[in-house]
């Protein structure tokens, strides 16, 4: 079994609070599709910012450099990162030079995906996430789950518990809005005492220089606001050409996201404030590489809706969890595998290839053809494992021939209308292992076709 | 590393592909006012006509208000808030007044510019905030937004749509997360 399918396997062992899990997210799905609907020209939105970043990806170095020059311009300071390690170092350079002994972040699967906090914790930084969801599992120790709503798989009364530890807050409340407001007075006093703060960028515009952070708690801005040193950083594939294409993606956004008609705060940060410093790392790892690939590229159009996750019938009922990657879900089965194949080579299999992410994405990600491409990959390198070559191998030769298909189909019938159940599903059946058998239909198609068309 | 990573773009990018042109997207609503209203109703903010001036809007919305900045109307502020006030002072402050640049109907989102807002930190983290607009800075979508808006002129600028809000809790709304709790639109 796959790593995928075994971690699926413990989520779903909970059958009610799988059932919870799913219809959240569906929840969030159908909010997204009243938003969608409410705007007429959605479709053509969809292939402008497309198109938009298919220009960017044709142009990035391009955009890279103009952006860089605008920026140092502002008065900006621009760092490159190869890799994570590299991000991780220039920002613990940053916060050493300034004796920095506490650093407030907002949500940034960038940093989860260097492993930003290990790294600086190590060092004897405290790193405070201020996104209530983000703290939530920080306190918990606990990777994200979802890439807008990171604690999606907890219930009230786990945070009651985790708050009631951490935060002091009565035994057995679990009233969402009591503890968000414990949480609030806690983090407002993590914000004053910050000596710097860091926030991922949702879009960074070539044309001007300047960066724009997009939250609905306004966390992003009561850090970097507050704290003496402001850090953004940025995946490179972020860039947008000029500040005109904000309106297609701002319209996109939170919608795809949420279903709100915009997120609450969108900040445009063009200049340190005075007497401070901002820096932007523009981090690669691994995304110039991933460009050169013809049939995957589309991915690095991806701007972290979350609208495939809300969508997928596998993500929806195997948690964010069970991906073991910082981000899950249809959109996470494609960027992993470009930087390691290896370790997510089951994470392309983990879908029913329904199309839906596809759907719903806001930048037309062709998500499952590229599931099923990274399918071909995947076995290319790897090959198959063996009951399921054995299985498709004996397929083959039986599809071959058609004399040899329908005795097959004949014997099939006749043996699973009178086999005991534990012939048909045990041990040898894989596929039988969390899946039905349609019932068995009384003749085969050919003998229907002739009976009722042929005449 | 920087010419390593612009390198390796080079070599990978593939042939350069057009920049589309955004077309003029007509307005969602004609009414623009009522569709702001109606938009902003499910954003939880509150939106106000109000005739007999901003004053008596402070008076019956948030009484209870004692450290008032508002830089546009002297006759209600009671701190005054410069680029040295202390953070002390900010972490007090319960109502916040300032007035907005541009509205946009279809989302509800106004935006401030840094020059209107005194402070970066001030429309965050004030417990309750009070934006006044007039009915003609009123726009149909974000694409008439940012034609008007100049970003390279300012440090900072900022669309607000709503009050702070977090759902990281079984997806149950709160209203009043790291921000302000409350927001309130004066349309003029």
């Amino acid at each position: 079994m796959s790593e995928h399918a075994k971690k699926a396997a413990n989520f779903i062992a909970d059958e009610p609070r799988t059932d919870w899990h799913d219809e959240s997210l569906w929840f969030v799905r159908t909010k997204r599709d009243r938003a969608a609907a409410s705007v007429p020209e959605w479709e053509q939105l969809r292939q402008l910012a497309s198109d938009i970043k298919d220009n960017v990806l044709s142009n990035l170095d391009s955009y890279l450099e103009q952006f860089e020059a605008q920026a140092r311009a502002n008065g900006v300071q621009v760092h490159w990162a190869k890799d994570a390690h590299a991000h991780n170092e220039i920002v613990y350079t940053i916060l050493e030079r300034h004796q920095a002994q506490r650093m407030v972040k907002s949500k940034s699967m960038l940093t989860e995906e260097c492993h930003l906090n290990p790294y600086l914790e190590e060092r004897g930084i405290t790193v405070i996430d201020t996104d209530l969801g983000e703290r939530i599992i920080q306190l918990l120790e606990e990777p994200p789950s979802h890439i807008v709503m990171p604690a999606i798989h907890l219930k009230r009364e786990e945070v009651g518990e985790l708050f009631e530890e951490k935060l002091a807050t009565e035994k057995g409340n679990n009233d969402p809005q009591y503890l968000t407001e414990a949480a609030r007075q806690h983090l407002r006093s993590e914000f004053m005492q910050a000596d710097a703060a860091l926030t991922g960028v949702n879009f960074a515009i070539a044309e001007t220089g300047g960066v724009v952070v997009c939250t609905n708690e306004g966390n992003a801005d009561m850090g970097v606001h507050l704290a003496p040193v402001q850090i953004h950083s940025m995946g490179i594939e972020k860039i947008i050409p000029r500040a005109e294409h904000l309106g297609v993606f701002t319209r996109l956004l939170g919608r795809s996201a949420t279903g709100q008609p915009i997120t609450i705060f969108t900040a445009h940060h063009q200049r340190p404030r005075p007497g401070t410093e901002m820096h932007i790392i523009l981090v690669d790892n691994g995304r110039s590489e991933h460009l050169g690939k013809k049939d995957f590229r589309n991915s690095l159009k991806c701007i972290r809706c979350g609208a495939c996750m809300n969508t997928c019938p596998i993500y929806r009922r195997s948690g964010g969890h069970s991906y073991d990657n910082t981000v899950p879900g249809p959109i996470g089965s494609i960027l992993s595998p470009n930087t390691d194949l290896e370790a997510h080579s089951d994470l392309p299999f983990a879908s029913t290839l329904c199309g839906s992410c596809s759907d719903v994405c806001p930048v037309k990600i062709d998500i499952h053809e590229q599931l099923y491409k990274w399918r071909q990959k995947i076995v290319e390198v790897q090959g198959l494992p063996a009951a399921k070559q054995r299985a498709l191998k004996m397929t083959g030769k039986i599809l071959a021939k058609p004399k040899v298909y329908q005795n097959a189909g004949f014997l099939a019938r006749n043996f699973l209308k009178v086999a005991p159940r534990f012939m048909v599903y045990n041990g040898l059946n894989e596929w039988g292992k969390s899946r039905e058998l349609p019932e068995v239909p009384k003749q085969s198609f050919r003998k229907w076709y002739r009976r009722n068309r042929r005449s | 590393m920087r010419e390593e990573i612009l390198q390796r773009i080079r070599q990978n990018k593939p042939q350069l592909r057009p920049l589309p042109k955004i077309p003029d997207f007509a307005p969602l609503r004609e009414d623009l006012v009522a569709h702001f209203k109606e938009v902003a109703q499910g954003a939880a903010i509150e939106v106000l006509e109000e005739e007999e001036g901003i004053t008596t809007v402070v008076a019956q919305q948030y009484p209870e208000a004692k450290q008032i900045v508002a830089p546009a109307y002297p006759e209600l502020q009671t701190v005054a808030i410069t680029q040295e006030s202390p953070l002390e002072v900010l972490q007090n402050i319960d109502l916040l007044v300032l007035e907005a640049e541009w509205g946009v109907a279809e989302n509800a989102a106004l935006w401030l510019s840094e020059v209107r807002m005194l402070r970066r930190v001030l429309p965050f983290i004030t417990q309750h905030l009070i934006l006044v607009l007039p009915q003609v800075q009123l726009l149909a979508n974000m694409h008439q937004a940012y034609a008007r808006i100049n970003l390279t002129e300012q440090g900072f600028g900022l669309f607000v749509a709503g009050p702070s809000k977090t759902a990281d809790i079984e997806q149950s709304l709160v209203i009043g997360a790291q921000g302000a709790r409350s927001l309130t639109v004066v349309l003029t």
